[in-house]
């Protein structure tokens, strides 16, 4: 199982799996953020934004991903943060989330939150804008919090009596930040071989000859193939930013369920920058139990294909998705639809 | 204070007659043309081309150009995507209370600079001023005619299986250009947008008889856009070599920085060529001089209508699809 959704693009971007021999599947996981993110924080997302004294931020991607009300008919209320703009509220795209502070500081008069999604990759920098925005005693921003963990995602997996998974690539870009020393717990645990690699096809190819080489072996070990990249230890300031901002939180993803340690919560000297502490929960929205054809669950679980799904390309397209992975830069559905091949 | 636009600018008194009169009357070649309601004109015989255009691209002015070069430029190059010369054009402006004078200056000389290049000449137009907050500055449309040169139809229904794909020139630089100038991306050097007549290589392919089927200027969508226009409305599969598809490094580079492929950035002065495949290699030698390349081959639809199949530099295979959702709105 490749875990990152950007390796999964760079698989399908360069048809890698046609170059595999045959024996060697390769199994999509969850590693997209954007589409493990929980519905009904996009839905507390989607309240807020609403609101006129609230000015709601995040990431390109969040900004069309669909909401539990996504397939309730008829639509009473907008389902993902693009149709909250069209509706009136005011929705803004970051590319950093420090940008997040100008627009406080410029508009002291609104409520600026910050949908902060991502693994450990984009939790440093939230960490970072929460560390200023404390310094700078800013009043009107806070954070709506979505940040996951990979590794937790990881041996959740593996503690499923169907696993099929026998090895991992592991994301180059989280290894860059935390370093290998959870992933070689995981493989203590496990006895499942992992290699870190990165997104480049030459960086996949040798993640995988390494993988099999580890399976071929028989010895389940820790192997990083992308050590021009990342360290053993990580990135130490990075850490510390995690550490003195966040703990760990046992946290529901989208399709996959509760996962134990799955999660960030903000540590309690930065819990008043809680969004929805600060501004009160919203109102919980329709029902999330609306029948859909979306298979997103079973696809971030890597136990169906994208081409699997009765909706895919027909009910769902990019432009109207009705499940995360069809958004997303990083989903498995959305890597199928743009890079889809004649059998698909 | 900077002179700014005001909203009596647009209506109709003496300050919109010494708008025109200061700042606008340097975008016709007969300024007698801007007192009358209509323009009179001569054209040689022949078949004529029509095209019109709305311009509302951010920020207004970006490395390589701005909304004025592109507006007259773009219009000029849809003509030419029909093989005809533009001849001339219109242009209305809606301008935003509150714009910078100096700003509107640099946007006029722009458009006289693009007309005088196009060879065409600026014949009629309106000037409206709308409140602060209506409008981004200033938006503007233009429509052209132009006379008709090639010999043959360049349509979409004449691409036959077997003729030749050729693109113009490098692929990227207007959307990294744009990118560059929203994201406060400094690049060293700039990268220029490629903004610029095409009618100088189209003439050139017509001269050299090479037999042009059709034609597609790159725009918004990029590359990946126009060929899956193409495919569809022909209704033929386009088999096109990534390896061969012509990209400046620093196109490269932004656009996987910012997460876009060369496939998908927008251009203003490329296109795609589809040519017999007899006149393909004097196609080649014309476009290649100027940066151009040969990118692939048309071949018969199979199965459900037109698509465009990718070969990827590894050799592997994909379909090329337009790009979906809002990522650059407002480019040109």
């Amino acid at each position: 199982m490749e875990v990152c959704g950007g390796q999964t693009h760079a698989i399908l971007r360069w048809g890698l799996d046609q170059l595999l021999p045959r024996g060697l599947r390769l199994i999509h996981g969850p590693g997209c953020p954007v589409c493990v993110t929980p519905a009904e924080r996009l839905d507390a997302a989607l309240a807020l934004a609403a609101r006129p004294e609230v000015i709601l931020c995040s990431y390109g991607d969040m900004l069309r991903v669909p909401g539990s009300a996504a397939g309730v008919v008829p639509a009473t209320a907008a389902t993902d943060l693009l149709g909250a703009r069209a509706a009136g509220g005011d929705v803004r795209l970051l590319t950093s989330p420090l940008e997040a502070i100008a627009l406080a500081q410029a508009a002291p008069d609104r409520d600026v939150v910050f949908l902060a999604v991502g693994f450990e990759t984009t939790a440093p920098a939230t960490a970072l804008l929460l560390r200023q925005a404390r310094a700078l005693g800013l009043a009107n921003l806070s954070v709506l919090l979505a940040h996951v963990r990979v590794a937790p995602a990881m041996e959740a997996l593996l503690l499923e009596p169907s696993n099929q998974v026998q090895g991992f690539l592991a994301a180059g870009h989280v290894g860059a930040v935390m370093g290998t020393a959870e992933l070689r717990q995981l493989v203590e645990r496990h006895r499942v071989p992992v290699v870190v690699t990165g997104f480049e096809p030459a960086d996949v190819m040798a993640g995988l000859l390494r993988l099999v080489q580890l399976l071929e072996a028989g010895t389940p070990a820790l192997a990083n193939a992308y050590g021009r990249v990342v360290r053993e230890q990580g990135n130490g300031a990075a850490q510390a930013l995690l550490q003195e901002v966040f703990v760990v939180t046992d946290q529901p993803w989208r399709g996959l369920g509760p996962i134990a340690g799955g999660g960030l919560a903000l540590a309690p000297a930065y819990r008043h920058f809680d969004a929805l502490e600060r501004l009160g929960a919203p109102a919980s929205g329709p029902d999330s139990a609306a029948p859909s054809p979306c298979i997103s669950g079973r696809i971030l679980q890597g136990r169906a294909l994208p081409s699997e799904c009765p909706a895919f390309g027909q009910a769902c397209t990019p432009e109207h998705p009705l499940g995360a992975p069809m958004v997303s830069s990083e989903g498995a559905c959305a890597a199928y639809y743009r890079y889809r091949r004649q059998a698909a | 204070m900077a002179e700014r636009i005001q909203l009596a600018h647009g209506g109709g008194g003496t300050l919109m007659q010494q708008l025109i009169d200061q700042e606008l009357r340097a975008l016709y070649a007969d300024p007698a043309q801007v007192l009358h309601d209509a323009a009179l004109l001569q054209v040689p015989p022949g078949p004529l081309a029509f095209s019109t255009d709305g311009y509302v691209v951010q920020p207004l002015e970006f490395p390589g150009g701005n909304i004025g070069s592109l507006a007259v430029i773009g219009t000029a190059n849809d003509l030419a995507m029909a093989g005809a010369r533009a001849l001339h054009l219109s242009v209305a402006m809606i301008l935003e209370e509150g714009l910078p004078l100096e700003v509107l200056r640099r946007v006029v000389t722009a458009m006289a600079a693009a007309a005088r290049q196009c060879g065409l000449t600026i014949v009629t137009g309106d000037t409206k001023v709308v409140e602060r907050g209506k409008a981004d500055g200033v938006f503007l449309t233009t429509s052209g005619i132009g006379l008709v040169e090639a010999a043959e139809p360049i349509d979409p229904r004449a691409i036959r299986p077997g003729d030749q794909l050729l693109v113009s020139g490098d692929l990227g630089r207007h959307g990294v250009a744009i990118l560059a100038a929203r994201h406060g991306l400094d690049l060293v050097p700039p990268v220029l947008s490629d903004c610029a007549p095409l009618w100088p290589q189209v003439r050139g392919l017509l001269a050299a008889g090479v037999r042009i089927h059709c034609l597609r200027d790159l725009t918004r969508g990029g590359l990946a856009s126009a060929l899956q226009e193409l495919a569809v409305a022909a209704g033929v599969e386009l088999a096109i070599e990534e390896a061969c598809l012509p990209v400046a490094e620093p196109v490269a580079r932004t656009g996987e920085l910012l997460g876009f492929e060369p496939l998908h950035l927008a251009n203003e002065g490329r296109f795609v060529a589809v040519v017999s495949p007899e006149t393909s290699d004097r196609a080649c030698a014309l476009l290649e001089a100027s940066g151009g390349a040969w990118m692939g081959t048309v071949r018969p639809a199979t199965g459900a209508g037109g698509r465009v199949l990718l070969t990827t530099a590894l050799g592997t295979e994909r379909l090329l699809i337009p790009l979906s959702g809002e990522l650059l709105p407002r480019i040109c």
